[in-house]
């Protein structure tokens, strides 16, 4: 065989091997939807999502959990969002970026969106939970996860600003424009998109996280829906790892039936993302 | 008595011929200025008068400072690391390096127009109301009314009225740099910097930016760092020749480019090197 043989062969060897990669993903999570759908669809009905918890599988339901977790995401939405983007501007647009102090806090951060999610779940626990005296409420969780997603969003919020080109700050100094008006009417409405894409993605993560939320005691059984901040709370991911962990078929119907939901909440919420990139990224063309 | 008369006239003459003669006043000056980029020196002792409401042409190859002088008069140098300036910036005879002048105001007052078209992703009303709104202006007719005369002195009017509302970004180049102008203008500066404002440009958007400027200047000063010599000699009253961060030579357009004094000038300008 000569050497034009054997590069042609490579090429199409590796774009089989490069199909079936995809695949594998796929199938995997066509599969695994699938047995959901059809263990959960028939359980799925506005009863499920409106009833309490029960000891009965056939008359339990996720509203509790479900009402947990829009209180979670909304709460947490709240803490993070501004705390996340504040952090992301000042490192971006203030900090000397040669100093050694603000590369230290650079991979800090980076580090940080790599930390085990328990391990944020044992500071909740500590600060929150226990030295704040807020026990197992909504507010300790939510900020709990607010800390856990805090770095992805400063990554965001700093990656957006970068992509802002550098003629926009020009110009809207050189308007004689403060850096404060620069940052507030320019840079930011320029990079919303990307912020609140990388807002949204983290949320998304949050809202199916367990571990931490075990951690710092939040509830498996809650008898009624939160009312308020300081309440007990439980979430739709432990709702369901409190179901699939018990014997009777009945509420292993049930935990596909609330992973049905919660996979519907996660894909509305990356849907908007995406959404929302696609439509700043077709406004703005530098 | 007649005599007298005629002697008085004669004299009265002379006064106004001199006022005529007299060199219209300077806005801008640099007294013996030299900056540097950490150890490497941009400028090299240059002393320049600008004057009032001519164009001032600054011409030079690449890397020869005029940008860098360019914007030392709005003070855009300050953002960048380890860079300093020795010497005296006057404007209208106040100096601009001093610890208490405000930035922000001086650069309403001296605008700038870059190279590559900057208009904000905003839409062309919002892009001209800009400067207003960051000075806190909240007047809905004013606002309007300054951003069409804006436009309208930007000659851009006819072309985006009906389209005030629509994204900037989505204008041709040459329209981007006039949107850029309009922004500029809408502030009413006294001086406007522009740094090569054309050499992203086509032809046509060019040679509209160029009629504009002869109209403008009756209002403003206006500075213009550009690498195209035609264009320098079309539309500048005053051309200064930059090399290696020296003034070779200042003075009237017509004289540099038709009898330069310096060698290096005459070599530049007919193509020989740069």
């Amino acid at each position: 065989m000569n050497k034009l043989k054997i590069n042609r062969l490579k090429d199409s060897s590796f774009k089989i091997w490069g199909i079936i990669s995809t695949l594998i993903g796929l199938i995997l999570l066509v599969i695994f939807i699938g047995d959901i759908l059809d263990d959960g669809l028939k359980r799925l009905n506005w009863d499920f999502i409106t009833s309490l918890p029960s000891r009965k599988p056939e008359r339990a339901g996720i509203y509790t959990a479900l009402m947990g977790t829009l209180w979670i995401l909304i709460m947490t939405a709240i803490i993070a969002f501004p705390i996340g983007i504040a952090a992301g501007i000042y490192l971006e647009e203030y900090g000397n970026k040669k100093s050694f102090l603000s590369r230290l806090l650079e991979i800090n951060i980076s580090n940080l969106a790599g930390v085990p999610s328990i391990i944020y779940g044992l500071l909740g626990l500590e600060v929150f939970v226990r030295m704040l005296k807020m026990g197992p409420s909504l507010l300790a969780g939510s900020l709990t996860l607010a800390l856990l997603i805090l770095p992805i969003i400063v990554v965001a919020t700093r990656e957006s600003l970068k992509a802002v080109p550098d003629s926009i700050r020009e110009a809207s100094f050189g308007m004689g424009a403060t850096k404060w008006q620069t940052i507030w009417m320019n840079l930011l409405p320029a990079s919303m998109g990307g912020v609140l894409t990388g807002v949204i993605l983290a949320l998304s993560r949050a809202v199916g996280e367990t571990a931490p939320l075990i951690v710092i005691g939040a509830l498996a059984y809650v008898p009624f829906a939160p009312s308020g901040p300081m309440d007990e709370f439980s979430v739709l991911p432990m709702q369901i790892f409190n179901w699939v962990s018990r014997p009777q078929h009945g509420f292993v119907i049930n935990s596909a039936a609330a992973i049905i939901v919660l996979l519907t909440i996660t894909i509305i919420m990356n849907g908007i993302a995406v959404y929302l990139r696609n439509r700043w990224q077709r406004k703005i063309k530098w | 008595m007649t005599e007298i008369l005629e002697k008085e006239k004669g004299l009265l003459n002379i006064e106004k011929r001199m006022i005529e003669d007299n060199e219209p006043k300077n806005k801008l000056s640099a007294i013996d200025v030299s900056s540097y980029y950490g150890d490497f020196q941009a400028l090299k002792n240059i002393t320049m008068d600008i004057r009032t409401n001519h164009i001032t042409a600054l011409i030079g190859p690449s890397g020869c400072g005029k940008s860098t002088f360019l914007r030392i008069f709005n003070r855009m140098n300050d953002y960048i690391d380890g860079f300093r300036v020795e010497g005296k910036i006057l404007y209208d005879n106040k100096n601009l390096y001093t610890g208490n002048l405000a930035v922000e105001q001086l650069r309403k007052d001296i605008g700038m127009v870059f190279q590559k078209p900057n208009p904000f992703p905003k839409t062309v009303f919002e892009n001209v109301a800009f400067g207003l709104r960051i000075q806190g202006i909240k007047d809905k007719t004013f606002i309007e009314e300054r951003v069409v005369s804006s436009l309208k002195q930007a000659v851009l009017w006819d072309e985006v009225k009906d389209n005030l509302h629509k994204s900037a970004l989505s204008l041709s180049g040459g329209q981007q740099q006039r949107v850029c102008l309009a922004r500029t203008m809408a502030v009413e500066p006294s001086v406007i910097l522009m740094d090569e404002p054309t050499s992203a440009l086509d032809p046509i958007s060019t040679a509209k930016i160029e009629e504009l400027l002869k109209e403008l200047k009756k209002n403003y000063t206006i500075v213009i760092v550009t690498h195209n010599m035609q264009q320098a000699g079309r539309i500048s009253d005053y051309t200064s020749f930059f090399y290696m961060g020296e003034l070779i030579e200042y003075g009237k357009t017509h004289n540099i480019f038709t009898k330069p004094k310096e060698i290096r000038t005459e070599n530049y300008i007919t193509g020989r090197f740069g």
